[in-house]
């Protein structure tokens, strides 16, 4: 994944789960993030359809378990989807 | 996309000025940045921030209660930002879902006791009318009309039930047309079909609301059409979530519900300031000259037509014209005057500020003309400098944003919430000719050599009537608008008065007035509740039209002659002072009342009815409903 899809995805993250940017890494999760719920894991996924301009599937959502996935997800998605 | 997302600066930055105290400057920044990047991960930040904010802000309260037959819970950060926007704070509460009906026709349910301000019943058609919507093939037309009829009689009940229990308002999702209906290209040819039974529930929706008061029809299939029925949809996210709706559209939701929740919040502005060169027509009229400019039928003309048609609409509702340009007068006024492509001419404007002068002292002035409050005024502009510098002057003034693109403008002025009104009276919709017939009074005015002159010269004649059907609406909008003279600021809805007018011990009157220039209309309302031999007025406002026209003194006199024949011994009345509301300070204190006890919020005034000798100037011929008086 590339740096800046990172970064886009960890600043709505910050957004989404209230947290500064410096507190998530790749390796952030539902697991290691408190208010990372099932709720704000919808909120996330409905920011991110709405930022990158993309609709993700149920299976998509379900590889979202970290936020480095996230990106590595998003970033697969827009190389394949003719924008 | 990359870059798209701003950098976190202005995210730390708030937080910084939160850190500092420094709540003004943080709320103004949460504006900006919801204004440059609207969206749901701001919304969530914004959301947090209000949080942290929301008692510290002069911010509108709202308690809305949603009751829904999907998820919406995404939707609500948006809300709360977009109405922050207008200054308001809602407070929400959210049904479970489908519980809707149990919480309405349960006089104890959480829907009750959260005690809101407005409901939103966002039900959808597949939940509703699962039959009619899902299984239509499976339905003989006699069945599929008795579905309909099932339906809309179900809502009736449910609207008068809730009636019953909640003076609030209630806003009704109408139901959604299918978008591929059972019966294909046939399905269009006759009323019977799926998309005619559900739009036969929609006409019953509307008639019951039009019935019922503070009942409103938000147009649900309009709005899904509007972004196009394809993009609204999410069937996804409806399997997965019950989320019926696309992420890009959660935004356009929020935005629905807002333009009922600016109304109703009563931050909606009562005049809209336009700029000229570029905005009420292309180019420049002073360079291009009549010739040059651009407005008529055909492109580019065509998008400043469409702009003053939109004028034209608000002016209809009530919403009043001005211009503030820079600009040589003589040259604009010819183009206004002359131009043959011009819808918009000087008699739809209620002022005009032409000059070189800086925007925001013209748009002061303006306000002060008009007699209504900087907060009321909107202001149109090209030009992102102005735009700026009115809004760091005047952070009242709600300046609408506009691109560059004159296509656009007509759009950003139709959608924008604080033009929206929920009902319109008379009054509203001849505003423009009144303020016309104030400027020659004014004009009148200094010819005199005594006020007392000059109110004669006035002819005034004022009709002091009960309540009615067609003034209730009337009678609760100058609550909710009236800031000036209005000794405490009570706001109440349709329904409020409504009840109020029915209670014995309570009264209501309304004064119309008119002059020898025009028609003010229903300028003035007086709410009185007798508790013993005491008269409490609740309410005494007057609208700012007619304030120094000692149609005050009239008005209070005929309270305390109707109080005393009630057999009341003495009229009293609060002063709740507010931030607007000095020019009734005195009023009480003017006219014989003296200072009785003072709490927090303001002071009482006492005028013994026995000793008083308080009666309407000689001036002005007084009408007297014999009902107004008895009841």
């Amino acid at each position: 994944m590339s740096a800046s899809t990172f970064d886009e995805v960890r600043s709505i993250a910050s957004d989404i789960l209230g947290l500064p940017v410096a507190r998530l890494t790749a390796d952030s999760s539902p697991e290691t993030v408190e208010s990372w719920d099932s709720v704000q894991h919808l909120n996330l996924v409905l920011a991110l359809e709405e930022k990158f301009g993309l609709q993700l599937s149920p299976e998509e959502i379900e590889q979202m378990k970290t936020l480095g996935a996230t990106a590595t997800l998003i970033e697969t998605k827009l190389q394949s989807t003719p924008r | 996309m990359s870059g798209d997302h701003n950098p976190p600066n202005r995210r730390t930055e708030i937080d910084a000025h939160i850190a500092d105290g420094n709540v003004d400057r943080a709320a103004s920044e949460l504006r900006e940045l919801w204004r440059r990047e609207p969206g749901s991960a701001t919304a969530s930040f914004v959301s947090a921030r209000l949080d942290q904010l929301r008692d510290k802000l002069p911010l509108s309260k709202f308690k809305l209660a949603i009751l829904r037959s999907f998820t919406v819970e995404p939707i609500l950060p948006l809300l709360r930002a977009e109405a922050f926007a207008y200054a308001i704070e809602v407070e929400i509460h959210l049904g479970d879902f489908n519980t809707y009906v149990q919480e309405i026709v349960d006089a104890g349910s959480s829907l009750y006791r959260f005690a809101p301000n407005a409901i939103i019943l966002a039900v959808r058609a597949g939940d509703v009318a699962p039959d009619l919507a899902r299984e239509f093939a499976a339905l003989s037309p006699e069945a599929a009309q008795q579905a309909a009829d099932r339906v809309a009689r179900n809502y009736e009940q449910w609207v008068h039930s809730f009636r019953q229990h909640s003076q609030a308002v209630l806003i009704i999702h109408s139901l959604e047309r299918p978008a591929h209906p059972s019966l294909g290209v046939l399905d269009s040819q006759t009323e019977t079909g799926q998309s005619g039974r559900i739009r036969q529930i929609n006409r019953e929706l509307r008639r019951v609301a039009g019935e019922v008061r503070g009942v409103y029809i938000l147009d649900y299939d309009a709005l899904v059409a509007r972004y196009g029925n394809a993009h609204w949809h999410d069937e996804r996210k409806w399997l997965m979530a019950r989320l019926p709706i696309a992420a890009d559209h959660l935004l356009h939701m929020a935005r629905e519900w807002t333009r009922f929740l600016v109304p109703l919040a009563g931050r909606t502005c009562k005049a809209l300031v336009v700029d000229l060169d570029n905005t009420l027509w292309g180019g420049i009229i002073g360079e291009d000259g009549m010739a040059g400019i651009k407005v008529g039928a055909e492109y580019p003309g065509a998008a400043f037509q469409a702009l003053q048609r939109a004028l034209l609409d608000l002016a209809r509702r009530g919403i009043l014209l001005a211009i503030c340009s820079k600009n040589n007068p003589d040259d604009a006024l010819e183009a206004i005057e002359k131009h043959p492509g011009m819808l918009v001419r000087a008699k739809d404007f209620a002022a005009m500020r032409i000059n070189w002068g800086d925007k925001s002292q013209n748009l002061r002035e303006i306000a002060q003309e008009l007699n209504i409050g900087i907060d009321a005024l909107a202001f149109l502009d090209d030009n992102p400098f102005e735009r700026e510098q009115v809004r760091a002057a005047l952070p009242e003034v709600f300046v609408i944003d506009i691109s560059g693109n004159p296509l656009e403008y007509a759009g950003a002025v139709r959608d924008c919430p604080v033009f929206e009104r929920l009902s319109l009276s008379a009054e509203d919709q001849q505003r423009t000719s009144m303020y016309a017939e104030q400027r020659q009074r004014s004009d009148a005015e200094h010819n005199f050599q005594s006020k007392e002159d000059f109110f004669r010269y006035l002819e005034q004649e004022a009709d002091l009537d009960p309540i009615t059907d067609l003034t209730l609406a009337r009678v609760a909008q100058l609550t909710q608008k009236t800031n000036q003279f209005n000794t405490t600021t009570r706001r109440y809805s349709d329904a409020q008065i409504t009840d109020l007018a029915k209670q014995p011990d309570w009264h209501i009157f309304s004064i119309k007035v008119r002059d020898r220039f025009g028609d003010h209309g229903l300028v003035g309302v007086a709410i009185t509740r007798d508790e013993g031999d005491q008269c409490e007025i609740d309410t005494f406002l007057l609208s700012c039209r007619v304030i120094g026209r000692t149609v005050e003194t009239a008005l209070l006199a005929h309270l305390a002659k109707s109080a005393a024949e009630r057999g009341c011994q003495r009229l009293i009345g609060w002063f709740l002072p507010t931030k607007k509301n000095a020019p009734a300070r005195d009023f009480y204190q003017q006219h014989g009342f003296v200072r009785g006890e003072t709490s927090n919020s303001g002071t009482l005034w006492v005028l013994d009815l026995k000793t008083s000798t308080l009666a309407s100037p000689d001036w002005i011929k007084l009408n007297v409903a014999a009902a107004a008086t008895t009841r």
